[in-house]
């Protein structure tokens, strides 16, 4: 019996328009309606699920940023976890978090927590990063089960079926693991309020980076200087749809063949048929 | 005269007012039908009646949860996994 330990990021919610701040900094997050990012749900409920077959002991949630993540360790609870962590990380150390300082800061509390397997989202819906879970493997020096879409916990090892280009790979993995989920590996269940009341009386324990021994600053190639520190150079909006224009007539866009042909007479097409397949007819063969 | 299935109701009503924040169509349009729904039956006090509407409540919100669970999957789907199709 064992300790899960799941990770869970904030995320501006899914079904919310993106705006960029004028000064293509960034986008806008003031105001703006956050939830849990969806892979994370499913890692969530992977865990819970694990519970609940009394495969494991303990599923204990862990976000890290600012106050506002708590909203979303209180999520993880609700469906199910049994107490949270929140790694408080706020201002600069926040804007310029990324996937390597939050695997640093999920593979010091899987060693602090002995858990024997974490489990994290895929990617974020934010970033689109997809690199937490592998980097925390490596930092563990623990084996990893990406892109899961099926688990089976078989004593001290683990059956991952994991979506790979073109099909399903099945890998064995010995246990401590790290697993990052796909989309299909489960459907989430909805934090119920009844569940989300009941969550209110689950502990979160509230840490903060340099406790567990993790340095925040994101450096580049060059190893720290103030100049050299990782940051987004810019953001700019995603070009919208080019409209749609009416065309005058669609013989212009056929097949000169077609065109030529008076369409009421089927038998003037047949000197064609012989020489060009039905789908050269229909769309013009450039040039 | 309080009814024992009272709590039952207002509960059921509190549920289904939360998950109503989420509704494709906005929160104002599904309180408005909600409550009206639940007013319509605000003179039915047979209990085995109350216990039939309070199923279907129940029902209403493995509903709604399915939807919000699709509605969501389908958005993940179509951008990530689009290309597949």
């Amino acid at each position: 019996m064992s300790r899960v330990l799941v990770g869970v990021k904030r995320v501006i919610d899914y079904a919310v328009k993106i705006r960029v701040k004028p000064d293509n900094s960034g986008v806008v997050t003031d105001g703006v309606k956050h939830s849990m990012n969806p892979f994370c749900e499913i890692a969530v409920e992977e865990a819970v699920k694990l519970k609940e077959k009394k495969l494991i002991k303990e599923v204990v949630a862990v976000s890290c940023g600012p106050t506002q993540a708590t909203e979303t360790i209180r999520t993880a609870l609700a469906m199910g976890c049994d107490r949270g962590i929140h790694v408080e990380v706020t201002g600069k150390d926040y804007e310029s978090m990324g996937p390597l300082q939050v695997s640093k800061i999920l593979a010091a509390l899987a060693k602090r927590e002995e858990a024997s397997l974490v489990i994290v989202g895929k990617q974020a819906i934010d970033d689109d990063c997809n690199q937490t879970g592998q980097m925390t493997a490596a930092l563990l020096d623990w084996p990893q089960g990406t892109f899961a879409s099926e688990v089976t916990l078989e004593g001290d090892k683990v059956k991952v079926v994991r979506e790979i280009d073109g099909g399903l790979e099945t890998i064995k993995i010995n246990m401590p693991a790290v697993l990052t989920a796909d989309l299909r590996l489960n459907t989430p269940r909805y934090a119920t309020l009844p569940n989300i009341m009941k969550a209110k009386k689950k502990k979160i324990a509230n840490m903060k980076p340099a406790e567990l021994g993790v340095d925040m600053v994101s450096r580049g190639p060059g190893g720290g200087s103030e100049g050299d520190i990782l940051r987004g150079l810019l953001a700019v909006e995603q070009s919208s749809r080019q409209h749609g224009g009416l065309i005058s007539s669609s013989r212009t866009h056929l097949h000169p063949a077609i065109v030529a042909t008076d369409f009421h007479d089927s038998s003037s097409l047949k000197g064609y048929s012989e020489t060009l397949s039905f789908t050269e007819l229909i769309q013009p063969t450039g040039g | 005269m309080a009814n024992p299935l009272r709590n039952e109701v207002l509960q059921l009503y509190r549920n289904l007012l939360y998950l109503g924040r989420e509704y494709p169509k906005g929160a104002d349009y599904f309180r408005e039908r909600l409550k009206s729904a639940f007013m319509k039956n605000k003179d039915v006090t047979d209990p085995s009646q109350i216990k039939k509407l309070v199923d279907r409540g129940e029902f209403v919100i493995k509903e709604l949860e399915a939807l919000y669970f699709l509605r969501k999957y389908r958005a993940m789907k179509k951008r990530y996994y689009e290309y597949e199709q």
